[in-house]
């Protein structure tokens, strides 16, 4: 593909994205302030007096017209200035820069074992079709996606942490400090998180092989006297990845959000521990800047995930 | 080789007679052969009946304290054990079964109405097309769980909010699929037929292309169910949905955390009612799209 | 000893109702450079016999419960699935009905061409892109170098059975299989596509067999038809013999249908009924039912293929009396 072809691409979806965090931004600045109720008085506490109250209100601009405030908050949003997180005592964007690199760590790994066992059973699944390989690989996919992540979590913590030993019941180790103390404390968040996703790849892996296997060109392909492995691999796995990869976006999504609970449960100082404290702490800048962040990161993602697409699917390319 | 003209039979002079059976019949016959789709009903037949039948079948109050009783192992006195403050834990997940049962209905109810509602003025209506899908968009750029999350922060943690708040992260995906489907139907030769023949955009919907989107919206639907017992499961993990002693099986698993080592049955069993309830919804979906969306259908 | 012998092939297929053959005792025999037209309707089982000589029928549910197939000497229904993929492509190759599906859409037609060269040819990679445009030009398509990056989605459906054609002569097989080759494209196309086939034969002596429901495609190109009904051969011969003289009633039905300016009628003629399902097949002869011809005889048992002169055969047993009629 043409360098040009590329850059005017990847340029088309930056710019489809801003609209899209325009109202990202909108919601998440609204939601704050539809909270029932004075949120300086939640914020504050019922110990705080007038003169607090009156101090957060200023602080977090509540006393100025929506318009104002709007301002502020897209003002804020364009020079990296999200506000201040009460539970933290430091601003959002400084904590999210600390927490964020965690979840992605731990959403990396779990994304490789999603594709690795995902792709490999979903392709096996439909190359044996109907056999007993299928039946037992699309019968552990259905049990991956109907098993919570937290209770598969509390089960590994039962009979790896405290029966066998083995692995640690939670807390983290940097990547960067200490790499095999890494894998050790996130290797059972990471498969907890992955098994949902391992179950929804296998599935969608295995129908769309089938329906490519199906389709006229790879019969043509045959016909050719190709090898059956390459008629699998290079022909019928090129169209299948197409549809696929547009999974693995939304999986990428699915795996954020389930570290919610599973750096909860594990102890594992990410974002998606700190947006759960913070939304039961009723720390509102915190939520509001924080779920800003990730869904921008996501979009983000889902630009790369589209660019990829296109990379692999011409019909998309010459539009 | 056309299975298709096999099933059709020839009376004594070899001719086909008129009168066939009702499709919605023929659909239905269908399903109640699929394997799957029985096996699912199976599985969220029980949970559903022990939902409906909660208050004789579990009349020992859920939230009544009763410490001489506490942590209890499945047995003969209780037949799921008790938990830290001597509750029934049969009682205590038959009720929550009702709940979880109340609360996924209710998602996708709302999901039906307002989800069908967006998507066929979206994909019907050019003009609001554009404006619609664009805040569909951001609703979904938020992953699931977190919006979830940030609307029981607005609203508060209970059992209704978190209904409201799970529908608000579902509906703009069940949209996109409606919307789907009405823009695909939207250009079929019946439509334009009928549009030719003056008939007015509301009568198009109704009659020629809502009755034609249904089949992935049903499929959609289930498996919606699914994510919403699952979703709610987690928000009320982290404390988020219903309040305590309201039990829901994710509250119980979420009380039962800290005794699993003395107590395991607590989060366990809650766990494992999640999971035939989840598995059996689906079953069910994955059923209902064999049997009504023959494009989704794989060759057996 | 012909390029290409057929000897009793029948093939079933495992249905819900039981084992169903497809196509049963299917014979004939095919020379270097001959085009063999195989004509029938819709079920009659012409792909099905290409497709168990390609060995293109998984199997199962396929199975070909009888007959031989020898190509150049060597027996293919026992041959492993190694050879057969030698021999497909580089001995005889397909060329399939719907040239917009047929052809990968994620590459481009050039490494389509040239990987057919790669799979049974040591050669450079110069080389093998020389012989794709080599093939390009052979069957007609401009530009030929500009288009070898070009994508099947950006070609007409003309160009893209074009590309096939080009595609399944690559490795120069003795024997083309063209399944339904024009059917799928404009009248205009069609005549050109034939052409091209003709040609190519002339050139390379090819043998090639051209299966349609068309008999105005077998009428150009067909050396020697055979024609099918119900998965067998009921009438075999040459093309010019069956047109002046068709035997089989089912043949005289199938030529009675086609509608020539000439014709003072204002409805078209058609056979009446439609083929039996392959679970329901008669008895006797499968035509019988459809028959003006039919007597109690035909309902007894299923005529034999019996060879007359001329070089044709006939599976009626009233062939001659009709004929002398």
């Amino acid at each position: 593909m043409r360098k040009y072809a590329l850059a005017s691409l990847i340029l088309r979806r930056v710019f489809g994205a801003v609209p899209v965090l325009l109202i990202v931004s909108l919601i998440t600045f609204g939601m704050m302030r539809l909270i029932p109720g004075d949120p300086s008085s939640i914020i504050g506490g019922m110990s705080a007096t007038p003169a607090q109250l009156a101090q957060i209100r200023n602080d977090l601009g509540l006393d100025e017209p929506f318009a104002v405030q709007l301002a502020r908050w897209y003002g804020g949003l364009l020079r990296g200035n999200l506000g201040r997180s009460i539970l933290m005592g430091q601003d959002v964007m400084s904590v999210t820069l600390q927490r964020l690199p965690v979840t992605i760590a731990l959403s990396a790994y779990a994304l490789v074992i999603t594709l690795v066992l995902g792709l490999a059973s979903g392709i096996l699944a439909a190359l044996r079709h109907n056999t007993w390989i299928d039946q037992f690989a699309m019968m552990v996919a259905m049990l991956g996606i109907s098993i919570p992540n937290f209770f598969l979590g509390l089960l590994m913590i039962i009979f790896f942490a405290v029966q066998l030993g083995w692995l640690p019941t939670g807390g983290y180790i940097g990547f960067t400090d200490d790499p095999v103390g890494w894998l050790r404390t996130s290797t059972m968040p990471a498969i907890s998180l992955a098994l949902l996703q391992v179950g929804l790849l296998a599935r969608i892996t295995r129908s769309t092989m089938l329906e490519v296997l199906r389709q006229d060109y790879i019969r043509t392909a045959r016909a050719k006297g190709l090898p059956e492995r390459l008629v699998v691999m290079k022909h019928a796995l090129s169209n299948a990845l197409i549809p696929i990869t547009t999974v693995v976006g939304i999986i990428v999504s699915l795996l954020i959000s389930g570290s919610v609970v599973t750096e909860t449960l594990f102890s594992i100082p990410g974002m998606g521990q700190l947006l759960t404290q913070a939304v039961l702490n009723r720390d509102y800048p915190m939520v509001q800047g924080g779920l800003f962040l990730v869904t921008a990161f996501l979009v983000l993602i889902n630009i790369v995930v589209d660019v990829c697409y296109s990379l692999l699917d011409p019909r998309v390319r010459y539009e | 080789m056309n299975s298709a003209a096999s099933e059709l039979e020839t009376d004594d002079e070899g001719d086909i007679p008129l009168m066939r059976e009702h499709p919605a019949w023929a659909t239905l016959k269908r399903l109640f052969h699929h394997r799957l789709f029985l096996s699912g009903l199976g599985l969220f037949g029980i949970v559903l009946l022990a939902a409906a039948l909660a208050p004789w079948i579990a009349p020992v109050d859920p939230t009544k304290l009763a410490m001489r009783f506490k942590f209890r192992p499945p047995g003969a006195d209780f037949a799921f054990g008790t938990d830290n403050f001597g509750r029934s834990l049969w009682s205590r997940v038959i009720w929550g079964a009702q709940l979880s049962v109340i609360i996924g209905f209710s998602v996708v109810a709302l999901n039906a109405v307002f989800g069908t509602l967006i998507g066929a003025l979206a994909g019907y209506f050019r003009a609001l097309d554009n404006g619609l899908m664009r805040v569909n968009d951001a609703m979904m750029a938020f992953p699931a769980i977190l919006l979830a999350i940030g609307i029981t922060a607005v609203l508060g943690p209970s059992t209704l909010n978190a209904i409201l708040a799970l529908a608000i992260v579902y509906i703009p995906r069940t949209a996109r699929i409606v919307r789907s489907s009405v823009i695909v139907l939207r250009e079929m030769e019946y439509v334009q037929a009928a549009v030719a023949a003056g008939a007015g955009h509301w009568r198009i919907l109704r009659r020629h292309i809502l009755p034609n989107a249904m089949a992935p919206l049903i499929v959609q639907l289930s498996f919606l169910f699914a994510y919403a017992v699952l979703s709610e499961a987690t928000l009320s993990f982290l404390g988020l949905g219903a309040v305590p002693p309201t039990p829901t099986w994710g509250n119980i698993m979420a009380e039962g955390r800290q005794y699993m080592i003395e107590a395991p049955w607590i989060i366990t069993i809650p766990g494992i009612a999640l999971m035939i309830t989840v598995m059996g919804l689906n079953l069910l979906g994955d059923g209902l799209r064999d049997v009504l969306d023959p494009r989704l259908r794989i060759q057996q | 000893m012909s390029l290409l012998e057929l000897r009793g092939l029948t093939t079933a297929f495992q249905t819900g109702r039981g084992e169903i053959s497809a196509i049963e005792d299917v014979s004939f025999d095919l020379d270097e450079g001959e085009i063999l037209g195989i004509v029938g309707e819709s079920g009659s089982g012409k792909s099905v016999t290409a497709l168990t000589i390609m060995g293109l029928l998984p199997q199962p549910p396929a199975r070909i419960a009888a007959g031989s197939v020898r190509f150049a000497g060597e027996e293919l229904t026992t041959a492993s699935p190694g050879r057969m993929e030698k021999i497909r492509g580089a001995g005889i190759s397909m060329v399939f009905q719907e040239p917009m599906t047929s052809l990968n859409p994620v590459f481009t037609i050039g490494e389509q061409i040239m990987e057919t060269v790669r799979a049974h040819d040591r050669m450079s990679a110069r080389a093998q892109r020389d012989r794709a445009i080599e093939m390009l030009d052979r069957v007609g398509i401009p530009s030929a170098t500009e288009r070898l990056n070009d994508y099947p989605h950006q070609l007409s459906g003309g160009q893209r059975q074009r590309v096939m054609i080009a595609m399944s002569l690559a490795c120069r097989p003795k024997l083309l299989i063209a399944d339904e080759p024009t059917t799928a494209l404009d009248v205009t196309i069609q005549a050109q596509v034939l052409d091209l086939l003709m040609d190519l034969r002339d050139e390379l002596g090819m043998a090639i067999i051209v299966i349609t429901h068309n008999m105005g495609v077998i009428a150009e190109v067909a050396d020697r038809v055979l024609v099918m009904y119900a998965g067998r051969i009921v009438e075999q011969s040459p093309a010019a013999n069956l047109f002046d003289a068709p035997q089989h009633p089912y043949t005289k039905g199938l030529l009675a249908c086609v509608p020539t300016l000439e014709q003072d009628r204002h409805r078209l003629i058609a056979i009446p009924g439609a083929l039996p399902e392959p679970t329901r097949r008669p008895p006797g002869c499968c035509f019988a039912p459809r028959c003006t011809y039919c007597i109690e005889a035909c309902h007894a048992a299923v005529p034999p293929l019996i060879v007359q002169r001329d070089d044709r055969a006939v599976a009626c047993i009233r062939a001659d009396e009709l004929v002398a009629s």
